[in-house]
Formats: C-alpha cells, structure tokens, sequence
C-alpha cells in the first residue's frame, strides 16, 4: 500500500489556510450524533478533548492515571516555542519553521512543520486567554528565553514548570467541557486495544484499572494522544506509567510505525546512582542558557574528582575543557540537544567523566552567579568588585529562574549546586518517532488519529527544546479539530456504532485471552525483572551510538527475551482487582514487542541522522554523515513478528529550505 | 447571601466575627477590672455605669450573650462536621511537626473557658441579676437602705477572691485563655480574610495580646486574693 | 540501611485493613523512598506475595500522584517534597517506618496505599476554568499587561500539583488549600475576573458537598505542601467567597 501523506499543493505558506477553506465540515447539529474516543489526557490529547467536546462532538476521553492533570506532560520543564517576535530579534513563522527542520536533520515534513510553526502563535494567546501564569517582565508583557539550536529568545516559560502550567491550561478547558457533560471523563482506565469494524477504527477495548472490568467503547473516530515509548529503555525521563501500548496496539491492527529508533537522548539529567535507579530525572536544558558544561582537561584531575581528594571548584580555569564552546564555538553551550550529548557521550567514554560511575558532566552556573551578580550590583549602585556580595545577588538572580530545578538537584543528589557544579548526563527522554500521521494526523487506519508525541510528523530525526509542548497544544487546539471533521463529514448518517458486534467480540476476546496468560503463568521472576534486562540492551545497542552488528545481536537478544518473558513472568494477584504488576506486565510485552522493530530500523537506516547515530558514519571528528538516499520516513507494517515488519518509505521532500549539512559550528 | 451560614466558609466566617467580638469585650472587661487595682472608687463608678445604663444592659448585655452562645454552638458544630470528615484515623499522626498545640486543641481550650464562663456567671452574672432584678435593687449601693454605705462592686469582688480553690480555677481557666487566644486571634483575621503585609506585625500584636489579657486577669485575681 | 516497616494493607475498598510489618534490609541512602518500596515489591513478588500497592508516577515531584502518609506526616518529614522526592537519607537506620495512605471521608482507600482523589476533579469540574474557547480567536497575548507581582503570585498558586497532602495533613480534613490555590490563581488575573463570582461559590459549594472538614487555620497544609503553597491563598478565597456571596 502506498503512503500518501495528503499534503495540500500550492505555496506552503498558503496550504494549511487553503487547505481549511476547503475542507468538509460537520454541521453544529450533526456533531451531537457524533462520538470521538480520545485517549491520553496530555498536552495533546487533553487539548484536542476540550476542543472536539466544544465544536459539539460526544467526546469520551482517557487517561489511565487518577486525574488528566496528571498525564506526564506535567513534567516539562522548560518552555514553549512560538514565533511571536516579541523580542524583536528577527523571529518568524519562517525562520521557526526553518530551526525545527534543521533542528530535526531534515527528516521531518516541511508541510507539517511549516503548519506547526504557523499555528504556534495562537497557541500563546490561547494559554494566556485560559489564565496559564507564564513569567512576565516589569512592564507586564511576557517574557521569552532562549533554547538550544536556535538564535533567537522566542521560548515562553513559566519557571521550570511550563508543561505543568500548559496542561492545567488544557486541563481547564476540560473540565469546563466534563462540567458541561461534553466529556465523559475515564480515569484509571487503559487502553488495551482498537477495535476496526469494516476497516475503519470504530472503539477501544479498554480496562478499568480499579476493578480490572473490560470494557468496550465505541465511537466514530478514535484518537490517540498516548505519548512516547521512552521507556522502552527502563530508564528514561518518562513518567512510571508512559508506555507504548495503545500505539502498539493500534500498530498491531495495521496502522504503521514511523522512525521507531529516531530517540532523543536529552544531555541535561541527573546521572544514573546505582542499581535501584527506577527512573532519571531532568534538568531543563534552559539551564544551558546560564550554566557552562565542562569536564577537566587533564585525566589526573579526573581521577582525584573520582578520588574526591579534589573539587570541581579548585580546579584552575586553564584545566577545564568547556568542550563544547570548544568544538562549537557558535552555539557553544546551546548546541541542539543530540550534539550536546553525543558530546558528553564523547568526553565520558574517552575517560573524562567526572562521577563514580565515569558517565557524568559538570554543568556550572559560576561564571553566570558573577555575570548577573555584576548586573545587579551596578543597578542597585553597590561595589561590583566585592566578589562575595556579587556572588550573593547573582545566585539570587538564578535561583529566581531555576530555583525549583536546583532545590530538585539538591533533594536528589545531595549537594547544593549553588556551590559546587551540577552533574549531569544524558538519558532518553523523547521519542520523535511514533505512529505514520498523513496531513490530517491520520493513520493509515481510517478514523484512527495520532497526535502529540504519539505520532512521528513534526520533528524529524531530532526535536529542538521547547517544540513537543508546541507540537501537543498544536495538534490538540488548532489542527486535529479542524482535519477530523473532513472524515468525520462522512459520519453524519451512521448513527451510534454498536459495542455488540462481533468485531467488539473478537477483540475483547484477545484481550482477555492475553491478560489470562499473563495472570496464570506463575512464573519465577517480576515484570520488572525483564524491563530492566531489556532497558540494558537498548541503551547498550540502541543508545545514543549504535552499530550494525550490536543492533543485529539486539534483535535476537530482545526476541529472546520476550518469550523468556512470556514463559517465566510472574505477575501476582488477580485480574479482577487493582492490580499494577499486571498492567505493567501488558505494557512491557508491548515495549519488548517494539524494541524488536527499533533495532530494526536502526539497522536499516544507513545514516546517522539526528538522534540517531551509527558509529560507522561518522566524520573524522566524529560528527553526523547523513545521506541523502536516506532521505524518507520509514513506516513499518505490521507482518505478525516485530523482525518480519514490511518498510514503507515515504520520500522526504524539502521545496523551501534547501538541505544543508546541518552545522552548529 | 442565603444560606452563607451553611457553606464551610461562611461558617468559619461567622466563627471568626464573633471571635473578633469577644476579643473585643474581653479587652474592654480587663480594662474595668484592671480599675479595681489602680482606683476602687473609679471601678465602683464605672462597675455602677455599666450596670444600669439601658445600652449596655438591654442592648449589648444580650448581644454578648448571643455571641457567646453562637460562639460556642458554632464550634460544637463545627468539630463536630469536621471529625466527620476523618472516618478512620491515622496509626501515626505527628501534628507537632506541622501545626501549634494549640491550634489543633481549640476545642479543648474552649470546654475549658466554656465551663469557666458557667462558673463566672454562677459567681457573679447571676447574683448580680438576682440583685436587679428580683431583689429590685438598683441603688448599687453595699446597703441600699443606706446612701453613705458606697458601692458594693468592690467589694464584692474583693470577696470573691478569699477562697484560694476559685482562685487556683481561674488562674487555670485563664491559662487555657491564652492558650484558645493564641492560635483565635490570627485564626479569625485569617478567617476573614486578612491575610496581607500587616499580618506579621498583627502576629506579634497577638502574642502581646493572648498572653497579656490573661495574665493581667491572673494579676488582679491573685492580687485581690492576697489584700483582701 | 535495616528498616522496619509497618505499612497499611487493605485489598479493596470494601476490605477492613491492616497494618503489616515488613522488615527491609540493604537499602541504600540514596534510594528514594519509592525506590525503596520497588525493592520491596519485587522481594514479595519473587516471594510469591502480594506487592503493596501505590500511587506513582513521574517520579520527579510534579504529577502529584504520590500520596504517602509517612510517620506521621504526609510525604514524610522532609520539607517541600513529594515522596518520591524523599531519599532513604532522610532515615536512620534500623529505624521503624509507618506508612499509610492519606485519610479523609472525601478520599476514599481504593487499594492498600491508593486513595480516590476524584473528589479534587470534580472541584475543578465546578469551575476550576476561564470560559474561553480554545478557538485561537483570542486577542494577542501581550494585549492585556499583566502586572509582574500578580502573575507570579498567580504563578505560585498555580504550582500546586493537586496531591491532596493539604487534606491529608489537616486534623480537619479540609481541602481549603487547594481549592484556595485554584481560586486564587484565576481571581489574581484579569482574565480570571470575569466569572469570579461563580466560579468560587461553585467551587467552594462542591467542596462542601464532597465531605470535606473546614478549615480551623492551623497552618499544617501550608507546612506540608511539597510546592510550599501559601496559607494567603486560602484567606483570598475566603475574601472572594464573602464578597461573592454578598454580590449572589
């Protein structure tokens, strides 16, 4: 089957609004009799529920944790990206357009992005207008920051909680929809599969998380907001709960797999403490805009950093390599994310890692307490050469930015970075891929959407900081309202679709059968067991350096894995009940089901490009080679085996910006 | 408006006003008997004043009354609601690490001061009435038969204090004063709203007031104990 | 670190309960407390028990999903922390831990540590939001100045990640914290004013009906509060709801 992605012709500035004057809509009567399933409450999902419930559409929405509000995009930290220009500094629709392509190695779909980038303004006077409290200046306007792999401040924030501050936002809106009766609300349910009737997604087979009822739900269209699969790898900046089974599911009744090994290795989390780690924590990466990232230049220095008969702040300025305002001299600190890791990656394993373990950076806001402590010194006329009191009101300064940030780091490392460099490494954090989206953000399954981090569409082999909380309210608010109502034009006749069909049935049946399984195996070892074995592989194999013949052993070794699972888990307790090893053990049968595909794309893809780096195409200095041939998304079809997946490519085609090598230097 | 009475913070609303109200006739009640150290004569005189002039006998007397009454029955009410609100109760709880004493006491406080009030009216509410009112005597006079005997107020608080066992009770009663009006005052300005940058200094001005009124009353009752 | 833990287990919501001892051992400092109970966990899983169950989610204090009444107090001793911010630091060791869930009427027990904090959503359903379409025919963002001290007081009433360690903290039970906080944040916007008057009599109106105690001001949910929320939140809903209830 061929992929046709749908993008409107004509001028890309003009499609999008071209391509909503033409569009199928549905009449305000019509949509009552309608019915949208949405699932996950995030930025998107949570966004695109408030709105399809506003248009007029029945919308039943869920979440499998206790409350929306709690869905993990809560957890971003830094900011959102729209091209407002209230700085001045030369931003615009264009020129955001221009850094999400490049930023994302011109792997993403121009049509796509460019509509990103237009729609992301009305996003900033949505959340103001719905009362979201981003940081203001003293004159009372919004105030903007700057992020990596751009030149221009055009970052909205709300401290180091904007993603918490936005989803309240698109939270707000949904309760203003449930209190209206617009929403039916399901908290702690989870979806366990799509059911397809006559080829087109009519429900969900879900499971009450409370007392373990499968249910079935129908609706008109399903739409799924269900985030990324970072988890895949254990460890990773994701919440407990993400996972990837409503993607997989959806991907298991045919709907494609884009980019699967297209992950973003974020460089700015805290470093991994030892065996019992259950999850890394992030640091923001706006703390890039103020801390300085080096490592000591001299190996003997390392080792009395390990030894700690040496500290990080005694070490003289000329024994530092701030290796990335070295290699970089441009961006410096502000590199894009991947460059910034593979380079700590890069320092680490040549033996330059500051910690225990050797996997450690120092991130250092000293200089920055002395640059803004001056600032502050020379605006309330105090001595500017009296380093301590500098000091004082610099530090002051920072921590009214990232004040919740470093008491995070203190809380969790136990030492206050106000006085000795942070350390930080890179962990898995996003993923770009997810599922094939045409111009509608609609599968290759009609009536079955993917929008938000679920999807692959927008930003390429790399996403910048700042962009996923754009993309989410983006596709939830502005895009997937308008592009549903041209299939759901089709819909106005059907009438309720029926939850007693043998579709509904069979599916339900599959379920059962699989959460049986998995409940009478009694096997020796905990879910988490295997998640933790299949973490190791993927981030040895599939990390941020990969390698033909390490992806080749991990595709076996993850196949094996997964039937030792199937043979040796043991989850405890029964079906009927809240029972949380049992849905994650559903969930990790996914990740161990998805790791296999990973490994396999990564192994196709010949390049390195983006997040995604092979080792064997690399420059000299050890910088990207990408390849033009490469230049496609690769959709998977499901074949019964993650290994026998079929590649779908769908050509890359870039008619307003030309491909450049993509250099920070 | 309707029904404000049967909303939570209408509720703590009304708690806090009637508070705010005794806080007031408390301040007012020290500074007369504080008279009875300084000045009898002037404690007779003013005793004499508000013991006959109508305002203050027909009209504020049942209003302090009223706001005792609702005070109390509106804390009944109200601890009474929010122990509902807690079905089963924790193996460990460690309120001190959070919260004063006090403030999680307050109904104990209040029995206390509650069952002194009911002493304090058996001591001199209700000889005071039986002498106005069913006696008929409102000459304020030690021998209403005699117009050089003087006041009697003095005197007959004087008398009050001879026996050490009212003593010793009051003095505990005024403890538990102190202890209700340390976390009460800020509670009720809270309560109604006033929470801005005059809440620090109010928090000091508390302190001074809730420890202050009741020693000064522990100050008289000792002190009429010992010269009488 | 050797740990005595006695934690509260109780199957469902229609189950009695208990509290169970489980002594733990080998626990590393740096552990957080959930981290902690992942060991446990799994020990009783490849025991062939039953693992105790617990809300959990991001796992970096922002999600609000931990609930853990820990010695006493919510999220434990530390101060201006989620429990799964908490590190086994904190404890000495051979040192016995309580762990309940939170307990409130209106928070109802679902399974051993997991409570029903529904109540909170249906709080905000009754208007816990600014009428606005999510059309994006919005006026431009920087066409209403916000004054800086009104946003960021916004901002940090805002912050509150809805947990419910303020209802579980108070003796009473009240939920006057949080709803203070929601209150608060709208009514200090000007995009917020509009409604104001409905939206706190509504608000304040379904707080009561959920079964939640009243506040009595002792200021422990303040103390509690792993986003440090302050008790001026709870006297600005106190102001409105007044001034509401005079308008209505």
């Amino acid at each position: 089957m061929a992929l046709d992605s749908k993008i409107p012709k004509g001028p890309i500035a003009d499609k999008w609004t071209n391509y909503k004057n033409k569009i199928d809509l549905v009449n305000p009567a019509n949509k009552r009799n309608i019915d949208v399933i949405v699932v996950g409450t995030g930025l998107a999902g949570g966004s695109a529920a408030a709105t399809l419930a506003e248009l007029g559409y029945n919308v039943k929405a869920f979440c499998f944790q206790d409350s929306p509000r709690r869905a993990h995009s809560i957890a971003a930290q830094g900011g959102i990206n729209a091209a407002k220009n209230y700085q001045g500094d030369g931003d615009s629709t264009y020129r955001l357009f221009y850094d999400t392509v490049k930023g994302g190695d011109y792997r993403s779909r121009e049509a796509n992005v460019y509509r990103l980038a237009e729609v992301s303004t009305n996003i900033i006077d949505q959340c103001v207008a719905q009362g979201v409290p981003f940081a203001r200046e003293y004159g009372g306007l919004l105030d903007n920051r700057s992020f990596g792999g751009v030149l221009v401040s055009r970052t909205f924030y709300a401290a180091g909680q904007t993603g918490q501050q936005l989803l309240l936002g698109a939270y707000s809106a949904m309760n203003r929809q449930i209190g209206r009766g617009k929403i039916k609300m399901y908290n702690r349910h989870e979806m366990l599969d799509v059911v397809k009737v006559d080829g087109k997604a009519r429900g969900i087979i879900t499971r009450n998380l409370i007392n373990g009822d499968i249910e079935r739900h129908s609706a008109h269209a399903v739409v799924l907001g269900t985030g990324g699969y970072g988890n895949v790898f254990f460890l990773s900046t994701n919440a407990m709960g993400s996972n990837v089974t409503a993607a997989w599911k959806a991907h298991k009744r045919g709907a494609h797999f884009a980019n699967p090994c297209y992950t973003q290795i974020h460089p700015t989390c805290i470093p991994v403490s030892g065996d019992h780690q259950s999850k890394l924590t992030l640091m923001s990466e706006s703390l890039r805009n103020d801390g300085r990232i080096w490592v000591p230049k001299h190996k003997k220095d390392v080792e009395a950093i390990r030894n700690k008969t040496l500290k990080p702040t005694q070490l003289a300025e000329e024994d530092r390599d701030y290796y990335l305002e070295r290699r970089y001299p441009a961006f410096g600190n502000l590199v894009p994310r991947d460059v910034a890791s593979r380079a700590a990656k890069e320092r680490s394993d040549a033996g330059f890692g500051v910690n225990a373990t050797g996997e450690a950076v120092y991130l250092d806001f000293a200089s920055a307490f002395m640059r803004y402590g001056k600032e502050q010194a020379h605006i309330k006329g105090l001595n500017e050469n009296d380093d301590a009191l500098v000091k004082k009101l610099g530090q002051e300064i920072v921590k009214a930015k990232y004040g919740n940030l470093f008491q995070m780091y203190e809380k969790i490392v136990d030492e206050n970075p106000y006085e000795t460099p942070m350390m930080i490494y890179p962990a898995v954090h996003y993923t770009m891929g997810g599922l094939w989206v045409d111009y509608n953000l609609m599968t290759n399954v009609p009536g079955l959407y993917a929008i938000g981090e679920a999807n692959f569409s927008d930003h390429g082999a790399n996403r910048l900081g700042a962009s996923a909380l754009m993309q989410g309210l983006a596709d939830g608010y502005f895009v997937l309202p308008y592009t549903i109502g041209d299939y759901l034009a089709d819909d106005i006749r059907t009438g309720p679709i029926s939850t007693d069909s043998k579709e509904f049935e069979e599916v339900e049946n599959e379920v059962r059968k699989n959460l049986d399984h998995l409940i009478n195996n009694n096997g020796t070892h905990s879910v988490d067991y295997f998640h933790r074995k299949l973490g190791k592989i993927m981030w040895n194999k599939c990390g941020m350096a990969r390698n033909a013949e390490d992806l080749k052993s991990a595709i076996i070794e993850i196949s094996e894995l997964r039937s030792e699972f199937w043979k040796d888990v043991r989850v405890p307790g029964t079906q009927n009940e809240f029972n949380e090893e049992l849905a994650k053990a559903g969930r990790v049968a996914d990740f161990l089901e998805l790791g296999e595909l990973f490994a396999k794309d990564a192994l196709q893809r010949e390049e390195s490009a983006g997040g995604h780096f092979r080792d064997e195409y690399q420059t000299p200095e050890g910088e990207a080679v990408r390849k033009k041939e490469f230049q496609y998304v690769s959709a998977w079809e499901y074949k019964g085996e993650p290994k026998d997946a079929v590649l779908h490519k769908e050509e890359l085609e870039y008619e307003n910006i030309k491909v450049k090598e993509r250099s920070y230097k | 408006m309707s029904g404000i009475l049967n909303s939570s913070i209408g509720r703590k609303f009304a708690m806090a006003l009637s508070a705010l109200f005794l806080m007031v006739f408390l301040l007012q009640h020290f500074s007369i008997n504080i008279l009875s150290v300084l000045s009898p004569d002037t404690f007779n005189e003013v005793s004499h004043f508000m013991g006959t002039f109508w305002v203050i006998q027909y009209l504020l007397q049942p209003v302090l009354i009223f706001g005792v009454v609702f005070h109390f029955v509106m804390g009944f009410i109200l601890e009474i609601k929010n122990n509902k609100a807690r079905q089963i109760s924790y193996a460990k709880n460690n309120g001190g690490a959070n919260s004063t004493w006090m403030s999680r006491n307050m109904i104990w406080s209040g029995l206390a001061i509650l069952a002194f009030v009911v002493l304090h009216f058996y001591d001199f509410w209700l000889p005071e009435v039986t002498t106005k009112f069913i006696d008929g005597d409102m000459s304020g006079l030690i021998d209403p038969s005699n117009s050089e005997s003087g006041l009697r107020y003095y005197e007959e608080l004087q008398h009050k204090f001879v026996d050490a066992w009212r003593v010793v009770l009051y003095v505990i009663a005024f403890i538990f004063l102190a202890l209700h009006l340390l976390h009460g005052f800020n509670s009720a300005f809270q309560s109604i709203g006033a929470n801005n940058k005059y809440t620090k200094g109010l928090k000091t001005f508390s302190k001074i007031y809730a420890i202050g009124i009741p020693v000064g009353f522990i100050f008289i009752a000792i002190f009429h104990f010992l010269n009488h | 670190m050797n740990l005595n833990l006695k934690i509260w287990r109780q199957k469902n919501a229609s189950d009695k309960g208990k509290m169970v001892d489980y002594p733990i051992s080998d626990v590393s400092p740096d552990m957080s407390f959930l981290e902690m109970l992942d060991v446990l966990n799994n020990e009783l899983i490849e025991k062939g028990d039953e693992p105790v169950s617990f809300d959990h989610d991001c796992r970096e204090g922002i999600c609000g999903s931990c609930s853990l009444y820990i010695n006493g107090e919510a999220h434990g001793p530390d101060r201006l922390i989620t429990t799964c911010q908490l590190h086994m630091r904190t404890f000495k060791d051979g040192e016995t831990i309580v762990i309940e869930p939170w307990r409130a009427k209106a928070f109802p027990v679902i399974k051993d540590l997991v409570v029903d904090r529904t109540a909170f959503d249906r709080i905000q359903h009754a208007g816990g939001f600014i009428s606005v379409n999510t059309s994006g025919n919005t006026i431009d963002a920087n066409s209403i100045p916000i004054n800086k001290q009104d946003a960021d007081d916004a901002f940090s009433a805002a912050t509150c990640i809805g947990c419910g360690a303020c209802v579980a903290s108070c003796k009473n039970s009240s939920a006057m914290l949080f709803v203070g906080a929601k209150v608060s944040q709208f009514a200090l916007l000007p995009q917020g004013k509009v409604e104001a008057t409905d939206r706190v009599l509504n608000m304040v109106k379904q707080m009561d009906e959920e079964g939640f105690g009243n506040c009595t001001n002792t200021g422990a949910c303040e103390v509690e509060c792993p986003k440090g929320i302050s008790l001026e939140n709870i006297a600005r809903m106190n102001r409105e709801y007044l001034s509401a209830s005079l308008k209505g």
